[in-house]
C-alpha cells in the first residue's frame, strides 16, 4: 500500500485533492477498486473465506502433549527453564519468610519509614493506615504473599526493562527493532499471556511471576529508553567537552538526567504487576488474588471485597510513594536508609520478643457480612421493577437488543473485505500508512486464524463499551476540569475503580445486569472510565489560559469557550483518551468471558480451564491482533514522535 | 532468621545451580512457612469441593498437626499440578478419562485415592415452581413448546439454556443440536455468575432452564426439577459431536500425587480414608455458601457434630 501513495504530485491536482485526507481515501478507493472484484469473485460470502484459514489445532495439541510428556525429562526443561523456575520459587520464598519474620509491626514500620523518607509525613501516615487495614481485615498473610510475589516480579521486571531500555536508549537500531515489540506488548490484555506460561511452568508461583514480568517489564523499557533519549543535548555536550568516557557520560549525566522517567517507569511497572498479580490467581499465584477468586466461587462479594481492599490500598500507597519519589519531593540520601532500617528492625525485634508477630485475632474486622447485605439490598431493589426508569435488568436487556445485537449483526453482515477497508481508512486518516498497514494485517491475521466470527462479536462489545465510556468519561472529565472541588472528590473514586480487581465487581454486575454481554460491557466501562476521565481533565486543563482569556474577552460564554476553544485545543489529549479507552476496554471485555460475555474471552477462559492450548492460544492470539488493530486505528500520528525520536 | 533463610537460599541456589532442576518437583514457595509438615490441597471452583477441602483441612490441622495450603485450580490444570506435586490431592473429581489414562496409567505420577462417597450427576433443570405450573415441561420432547418462555436478550428468538463455567464437563451444545431443540446455549462463564443469575430469576419466579449438577447446595435454596433427556447408555457419549443422551451418574473420585501417596505419611492415609455422604457435603456447603460462614468455621461446626464419622478416617 505504501508504494502506491508515493507518486501523487500535489501541484497538478485540483485543490480538493491537496487535502491529505482526501488523497488517502482516493488511494484506498483505487486499491479497493482493483482488489475487491478479484477477492469477491474468488471467495464470495461475507465471513472470512474458509480457504484462507489455517487450522492450528493439530500442531498446537501436539506441542501441548509434547511439553507435558517431556517436562520432567527433556534437558531444555531440566537445565534451562527448571532453573528459572527454581530461582523464582527460592527468591519468592526468601522474601516471604523475611516478611513473615518481620511480622506486621516490622513490615508496617519499615513501609511507613520508607514512605516518610521518600515522600513526607502525610504519606507515611497513609501507608501505616493502609498496612494496618490490611491486617485488620484479616488479610495479613495473603497480603504478604502478594507482596513477596510483587517484590520479586517487580525487581525482575525493572531489571529486564532497564537492560532493554538501556539498549534501546543507546543504540538507534535496537530502538527501532524493540519499539514495535514494546508497543505491541503494551496493548496485550493480561489474560492472553497466561496460557502459554502455564503450559510450560505449570500452575503455581513461577508461572505467575513470569507472566507478571512479561506484562510489567515493557513500560520500564519504554520509559528508560525515552529518558535516555530525551536527555538535554547541551548538558551532554558539556559533559563530553570535559573529556568524559562513554561510561562516565552514561553514569554521571544520562542516567541521572533520566531519573524522572526511570522512576515513572518503576511506578508503572509496580501498578501493572499488581493488577497482574490478581489475574494470575487464575493460574495459582496465591495471595490476595486467590482469596478474591475463591470468594467469587461461593458468590461472596463481601469476602472478595475484604481481599480486594488490601489490593487497592497497596496500589494507592505504592503509586503515591513512587510518584513522590519520581517528583523528587525530597532528595533521597543514602544515609537516611540506615536509621530507617534500624528503626524497622528494632520494631520487628520488639514485636518478636513480646510474641506479637501475628495480628491479634480479636482486632479483625468482619466486613463481609454487612457488605453482602448491602449488595443484596441493592440488587434486590434495582434489578427490576423500579418505577419509571425500569430495573437494571431491563436496561441490560434493552442495551443487548438495541445496541449490542445490531452492532454485532452489522459487523457480521459486512463482507470481510469491507471491514478491512474500513479499518484501513480509519487508521490511515488518524495515523500514518504504517499504522494502517499494521491494523489491516492484524485484522487479516484474525481471519487466517479462523476466529473471524467470535472476534467480530468481541469487537462489537468493545465498540459499544468504548462508546459508553467516552460519553460518560468525557462528560465527567469536562466537569472535573471546570471544578477543582469535583476533581478532588473524584480522585479517590477513580483510584478505586482503576485498582480494584475486576473479579470483585463481576458478581454485583451479574446480579444487576444478568448473565450475558451487557455485564461484560458494564465491567469494562467501570475499568476504562478513570483513564478517560483523567486524560480528558488533564488535556482540558493544559489548554493555554491566554487562549481562554482571549475568547472570554470576545464575549464567549462558558459553553462556547469549551466547544470552540478548549475541546479543539485539547484534541490530542482526547484522541489519547480514545486510544487508552479502547485498550483498557478490550482488556476487561475479555475477562467478561467469566460473566457470559462469550466470544474470545470465553475461549481464553475455556482454554485455561480445560488445558486446551489450541482453543486458548488461538483466541489469545486473536485478542492480541484485535488489540493491535484497535490501538493502531486510534493511534494519533503524533504519539510516537513526541519524544525521543 | 532472615540471615539464615538467605544463606539457605544461597546454598540451595549453588547446589542446584549446576545440576538438573526438575521443575515438576517444586513445592509452592508459600508452603510450610512455619516449619510444619505441609499438605497442599486443590480446591475446585465449586462449593462442594470447598466443603471437602475445608473439612479435610480442619482435621489435618487440628487432629494430625499438619499445615494445609489450598490452591484454587480448575479441573484439568489441577490434574497437571497434581502430577507435578504442586498439589498433593484432589478430593473430588468428576471423571476425566483422558487425564486418568495419561497420568495414572501411562506416567504413574498420580495414584487413585478411592471414592469420595458422593455420587455426582449432571443434568438440565427447571425451577420446581415452573414444573408445577407445566408438569409436561420435564420431558425434553416438550421443551420446544416452551422455548418462548425461556427467551432472554442473549438468546434472541430461541430459548436460553444457561450453561456454567467452561471448566465443567458439558455436552450441551451437541445435545441441543442433535436433539434439534430451538434453544441457544448461553455460557455464564463461571459458576458464580450462573448462581447469581439463577437466584435473580428465582427471586422473581421467572422461568429458566439451566445446566446444573447434584450434589449442590443451591437445590436447598432454589428447588429445581430435572428435565428428562434420552436415557444414558454406556458409551452413548463416546463421540462428543454426536451425543444425544443424558449425563451419567458418576461416583466422585479422589486422586493423590503418587509420591505423596507412597511416602506413608499420616496425611496420605487420612485422605485415602476420607469418605462421606452427599448430605454431609451439602451441610457444609450450605454453611459456606448461604450462611456465609468461612470455610474453616463451617468445617468446625460439622466436625463438632459428626465425631463418629470422621473418627474412622484417622490413621
Amino acid at each position: 500500500m505504501a508504494t502506491i501513495t508515493a507518486p501523487t504530485s500535489p501541484r497538478t491536482l485540483p485543490s480538493t485533492l491537496k487535502r491529505p485526507a482526501v488523497r488517502k481515501l482516493l488511494t484506498l478507493a483505487a486499491i479497493a477498486a482493483i482488489l475487491v472484484p478479484l477477492l469477491t469473485t474468488r471467495w464470495p460470502g461475507t465471513t472470512w473465506p474458509a480457504q484462507l484459514t489455517v487450522d492450528l489445532t493439530t500442531p498446537l495439541t501436539h506441542t501441548s502433549d509434547w511439553i507435558i510428556d517431556n517436562r520432567d525429562t527433556h534437558p531444555l526443561f531440566l537445565y534451562g527453564l527448571g532453573h528459572v523456575s527454581n530461582a523464582v520459587v527460592l527468591s519468592v520464598r526468601a522474601v516471604y519468610l523475611a516478611l513473615l519474620t518481620a511480622g506486621w509491626p516490622g513490615v508496617t514500620a519499615l513501609a511507613a519509614l520508607t514512605a516518610w523518607r521518600v515522600a513526607g509525613p502525610r504519606l507515611a501516615a497513609g501507608t501505616t493506615a493502609a498496612f494496618l487495614t490490611c491486617a485488620a481485615l484479616g488479610m495479613w498473610v495473603p497480603t504478604m504473599q502478594t507482596l513477596a510475589l510483587m517484590v520479586v516480579a517487580v525487581a525482575a521486571s525493572v531489571a529486564v526493562g532497564t537492560v532493554l531500555g538501556l539498549a534501546a536508549g543507546l543504540s538507534g537500531r535496537t530502538d527501532r527493532a524493540l519499539r514495535p515489540v514494546l508497543d505491541t506488548m503494551q496493548v496485550l490484555p493480561a489474560f492472553a499471556y497466561l496460557l502459554p506460561v502455564v503450559l510450560v511452568f505449570g500452575i503455581g508461583v513461577p508461572a505467575a511471576v513470569l507472566a507478571t514480568v512479561v506484562y510489567a517489564a515493557p513500560p520500564m523499557a519504554r520509559l528508560t529508553a525515552l529518558g535516555l533519549r530525551g536527555a538535554d543535548r547541551e548538558v551532554l555536550e558539556a559533559v563530553d567537552s570535559l573529556g568524559a568516557t562513554a561510561r562516565q557520560r552514561l553514569l554521571t549525566a544520562r542516567i541521572p538526567l533520566a531519573r524522572k522517567d526511570l522512576l515513572l517507569g518503576v511506578n508503572q511497572t509496580i501498578m501493572m504487576a499488581l493488577s497482574m498479580a490478581v489475574i494470575a490467581s487464575v493460574i495459582g499465584a496465591g495471595g490476595l488474588g486467590d482469596r478474591v477468586y475463591q470468594a467469587l466461587a461461593s458468590v461472596d462479594v463481601g469476602a472478595a471485597l475484604a481481599a480486594g481492599i488490601p489490593i487497592v490500598l497497596l496500589a494507592v500507597v505504592l503509586d503515591r510513594v513512587t510518584a513522590a519519589a519520581g517528583a523528587g519531593v525530597r532528595p533521597v540520601r543514602r544515609a537516611v536508609w540506615v536509621p530507617a532500617l534500624a528503626a524497622a528492625a528494632a520494631v520487628a525485634l520488639a514485636a518478636r520478643l513480646t510474641g506479637r508477630t501475628d495480628w491479634p485475632t480479636g482486632w479483625t474486622l468482619h466486613i463481609a457480612e454487612p457488605v453482602n447485605r448491602a449488595v443484596d439490598w441493592m440488587t434486590a431493589h434495582l434489578y427490576s421493577g423500579v418505577p419509571v426508569v425500569g430495573g437494571t435488568a431491563d436496561w441490560a436487556a434493552r442495551f443487548t437488543t438495541w445496541i449490542l445485537d445490531p452492532v454485532r449483526a452489522g459487523l457480521l453482515w459486512l463482507p470481510w473485505w469491507s471491514v478491512l477497508l474500513a479499518v484501513a481508512a480509519l487508521a490511515w486518516l488518524i495515523g500514518t500508512w504504517r499504522t494502517a498497514l499494521t491494523a489491516v494485517l492484524a485484522l487479516a491475521a484474525i481471519g487466517v486464524l479462523g476466529v473471524w466470527k467470535p472476534s467480530m462479536d468481541t469487537l462489537s462489545q468493545v465498540l459499544a463499551a468504548v462508546a459508553v465510556t467516552l460519553v460518560v468519561g468525557v462528560a465527567t472529565g469536562i466537569a472535573a476540569a471546570r471544578s477543582d472541588r469535583f476533581e478532588r472528590l473524584l480522585r479517590p473514586v477513580l483510584d478505586v475503580c482503576q485498582t480494584m480487581p475486576q473479579f470483585v465487581y463481576l458478581i454485583p454486575v451479574v446480579a444487576l445486569f444478568g448473565v450475558g454481554r451487557a455485564p461484560a460491557v458494564a465491567a469494562a466501562v467501570v475499568y476504562a472510565l478513570p483513564a478517560v476521565v483523567r486524560i480528558t481533565t488533564q488535556g482540558l486543563r493544559q489548554v493555554d489560559p491566554a487562549a481562554l482569556e482571549a475568547a472570554g474577552s470576545l464575549g464567549a460564554t462558558g459553553w462556547q469557550q469549551l466547544r470552540q476553544v478548549q475541546l479543539p485545543l485539547a484534541r490530542p489529549a482526547l484522541l489519547l483518551a480514545v486510544n487508552q479507552g479502547v485498550v483498557l476496554v478490550l482488556a476487561v471485555v475479555i475477562i467478561g468471558g467469566l460473566v457470559g460475555g462469550g466470544a474470545l474471552g470465553y475461549d481464553v477462559v475455556f482454554g485455561l480451564a480445560q488445558g486446551d492450548l489450541a482453543t486458548g492460544l488461538v483466541a489469545g492470539a486473536a485478542i492480541v491482533c484485535l488489540g493491535l488493530m484497535l490501538d493502531r486505528v486510534t493511534q494519533p500520528t503524533g504519539r510516537r514522535t513526541t519524544k525521543g525520536a | 532468621m532472615r540471615l539464615r533463610t538467605t544463606a539457605l537460599a544461597g546454598t540451595l541456589l549453588l547446589l542446584t545451580g549446576c545440576g538438573a532442576a526438575d521443575m515438576t518437583q517444586q513445592a509452592s514457595p508459600f508452603a510450610g512457612a512455619r516449619g510444619a509438615k505441609t499438605v497442599t490441597l486443590s480446591v475446585q471452583s465449586w462449593v462442594g469441593a470447598q466443603a471437602n477441602v475445608s473439612v479435610a483441612q480442619y482435621l489435618l490441622e487440628h487432629e494430625l498437626g499438619y499445615r494445609v495450603d489450598t490452591v484454587q485450580v480448575d479441573e484439568v490444570p489441577a490434574w497437571d499440578a497434581l502430577s507435578q506435586g504442586r498439589v498433593d490431592a484432589i478430593l473430588e473429581d468428576w471423571g476425566h478419562p483422558d487425564q486418568e489414562q495419561r497420568y495414572v496409567d501411562d506416567k504413574g505420577t498420580i495414584a487413585r485415592g478411592g471414592g469420595l462417597g458422593v455420587t455426582g450427576h449432571i443434568g438440565w433443570y427447571v425451577p420446581t415452581y415452573l414444573a408445577k405450573q407445566h408438569p409436561d415441561i420435564t420431558d425434553w420432547r416438550n421443551l420446544d413448546k416452551y422455548a418462548p418462555l425461556f427467551r432472554t436478550a442473549e438468546s434472541g428468538s430461541k430459548g436460553q439454556l444457561l450453561d456454567g463455567s467452561p471448566s465443567y464437563v458439558t455436552n450441551d451444545k451437541a445435545l441441543v443440536k442433535n436433539l434439534h431443540l430451538d434453544y441457544q446455549v448461553v455460557f455464564a462463564g463461571s459458576e458464580a455468575a450462573q448462581i447469581t443469575q439463577i437466584r435473580q430469576f428465582a427471586k422473581e419466579k421467572k422461568p429458566f432452564l439451566t445446566y446444573w449438577y447434584a450434589p449442590q447446595w443451591l437445590f436447598e435454596k432454589v428447588p429445581m426439577t430435572e428435565v428428562k433427556l434420552p436415557p444414558y447408555k454406556e458409551g452413548c457419549d463416546a463421540d462428543p459431536e454426536k451425543v444425544a443422551c443424558a449425563y451419567p451418574h458418576t461416583p466422585l473420585q479422589k486422586y493423590l500425587n503418587a509420591g505423596f501417596a507412597k511416602d506413608g505419611s499420616k496425611a496420605a492415609a487420612f485422605l485415602k480414608k476420607f469418605r462421606w455422604t452427599t448430605e454431609d457435603q451439602n451441610e457444609v456447603s450450605l454453611m459456606i455458601a448461604d450462611e456465609k460462614l468461612s470455610p474453616e468455621e463451617a468445617a468446625k461446626k460439622w466436625v463438632e457434630s459428626h465425631r463418629s464419622t470422621w473418627q474412622a478416617w484417622l490413621p
